[in-house]
């Protein structure tokens, strides 16, 4: 669908745009300065939550969306995931160290400032991204597809074999996760099969925390072993009611 | 007495994890008309069963989204596209010309767009879930300390 340009300066979405802006840096901000992994996975989290927000500001929906489903929650969770494999607290760099990441930062952005005069201006008619091939699509995704959205039209049609690109890299990367780690985290745990006698053993590769918690509260080791491995925290704990 | 410290999380989520399973398939058959197609469908599908999983446990959602379905999405996926693709070479076009899929090339275009769309949602939903499980199957334990 093509939407008329408002006719009005949009001063409200700009005042919008610039305060989610501000949010996004005061939150990578935090980013940098928190060393709680916890924290840091969430303040992502709250990052893509507003990234998402900025993204229909835009009228750029589509990618709301994918920023809301896969930034926000299910990379959140993910992360959250691979954080339980490893430590809690990232160590703090020190003062030497931080001088080169600084200098390249410094540089990186001196050299996006110095490229944002060549950018077309916000809504120009004449920038590169509605003059030349976006036009084409725009004029004959009515006649030959005959769709009322154009960018399903150009992702699905014009441009399939990106998108079959894509979805391949999608599955190569399952496929990786699959045969790396299996679909119920057997990947890990020795599994052997010594003169017809089937021998596994579950227990071997845990990590600190098996033992720290085995150390620490032995009284309830022994029901927490029967326990499935688990990333999530609400798991009902069934014969532990009074435990919480 | 009730032990268990979140059942409102529960009563809400249970509310909620429908429609965001109905919003996921609105957004994969509604994308010729709406924003989406079939990578946002995917994804929004398959938070919602990682949600579902983020409350009521891993178990509970691999018995309601079973791994053998990944496996079996995974691939189909792919091979609905390709397929496409393919069948559209014998019916005599291109690698992915649509036009030839039906007599009248823009409902060729339609079948083609449906066909490539389903493909999309059903590899995406299986890998970003076959991630999940990979990942969340790992972890030995949560203790309530870690949060």
């Amino acid at each position: 669908m093509i939407y008329a340009v408002p006719t009005s300066p949009l001063v409200s979405t700009l005042l919008l745009d610039v305060s989610l802006l501000t949010v996004l840096v005061i939150v990578a901000f935090a980013i940098v300065r928190v060393r709680s992994l916890f924290a840091i996975v969430m303040l992502q989290g709250v990052y893509s939550l507003v990234a998402a927000a900025w993204f229909v500001t835009l009228d750029a929906v589509d990618v709301a969306f994918t920023e809301a489903a896969v930034g926000a929650g299910i990379s959140t969770v993910l992360m959250l995931a691979a954080m339980l494999l490893a430590d809690r607290q990232s160590a703090p760099v020190a003062k030497e160290r931080q001088w080169g990441p600084l200098t390249v930062v410094l540089i990186a952005g001196a050299a996006m400032l110095y490229a944002v005069p060549d950018l077309p201006s916000y809504g120009d008619v004449d920038s590169p991204a509605n003059s030349y091939v976006g036009n084409e699509y725009l004029a004959r995704t009515a006649v030959e597809v005959d769709i009322p959205n154009v960018v399903t039209a150009v992702l699905a049609s014009y441009r399939g074999y990106d998108t079959f690109g894509e979805v391949v890299v999608i599955f190569a990367a399952g496929l990786g996760v699959f045969l790396l780690l299996g679909l119920d985290g057997l990947a890990g745990n020795y599994r052997a099969r010594v003169m017809g006698q089937r021998l596994s053993d579950s227990s071997a590769p845990t990590g600190s925390r098996g033992s720290e918690g085995a150390s620490g509260k032995s009284g309830s080791s022994d029901k927490r072993k029967k326990l499935r491995p688990t990333v999530t925290q609400y798991v009902p704990y069934e014969d532990e009611g009074g435990a919480s | 007495m009730n032990s268990d410290p979140h059942v409102l999380l529960r009563v809400i989520a249970k509310f909620l994890i429908p429609l965001i399973a109905l919003f996921a398939f609105y957004v994969q058959f509604h994308g010729e008309y709406g924003p989406g197609g079939g990578f946002q469908a995917g994804v929004i599908l398959s938070s919602s069963v990682v949600l579902y999983s983020l409350i009521f446990g891993l178990d509970a959602a691999k018995a309601a989204f079973p791994p053998f379905l990944i496996r079996i999405g995974m691939s189909l996926g792919v091979l609905l596209y390709g397929g496409t693709g393919v069948v559209t070479w014998i019916l005599g076009g291109e690698f992915l010309n649509y036009n030839v899929l039906a007599h009248d090339p823009i409902h060729g275009q339609h079948w083609g767009i449906i066909a490539v769309e389903l493909g999309v949602f059903a590899t995406v939903t299986s890998v970003m879930l076959a991630i999940f499980y990979g990942f969340g199957s790992r972890r030995p334990e949560i203790e309530d300390t870690d949060w």
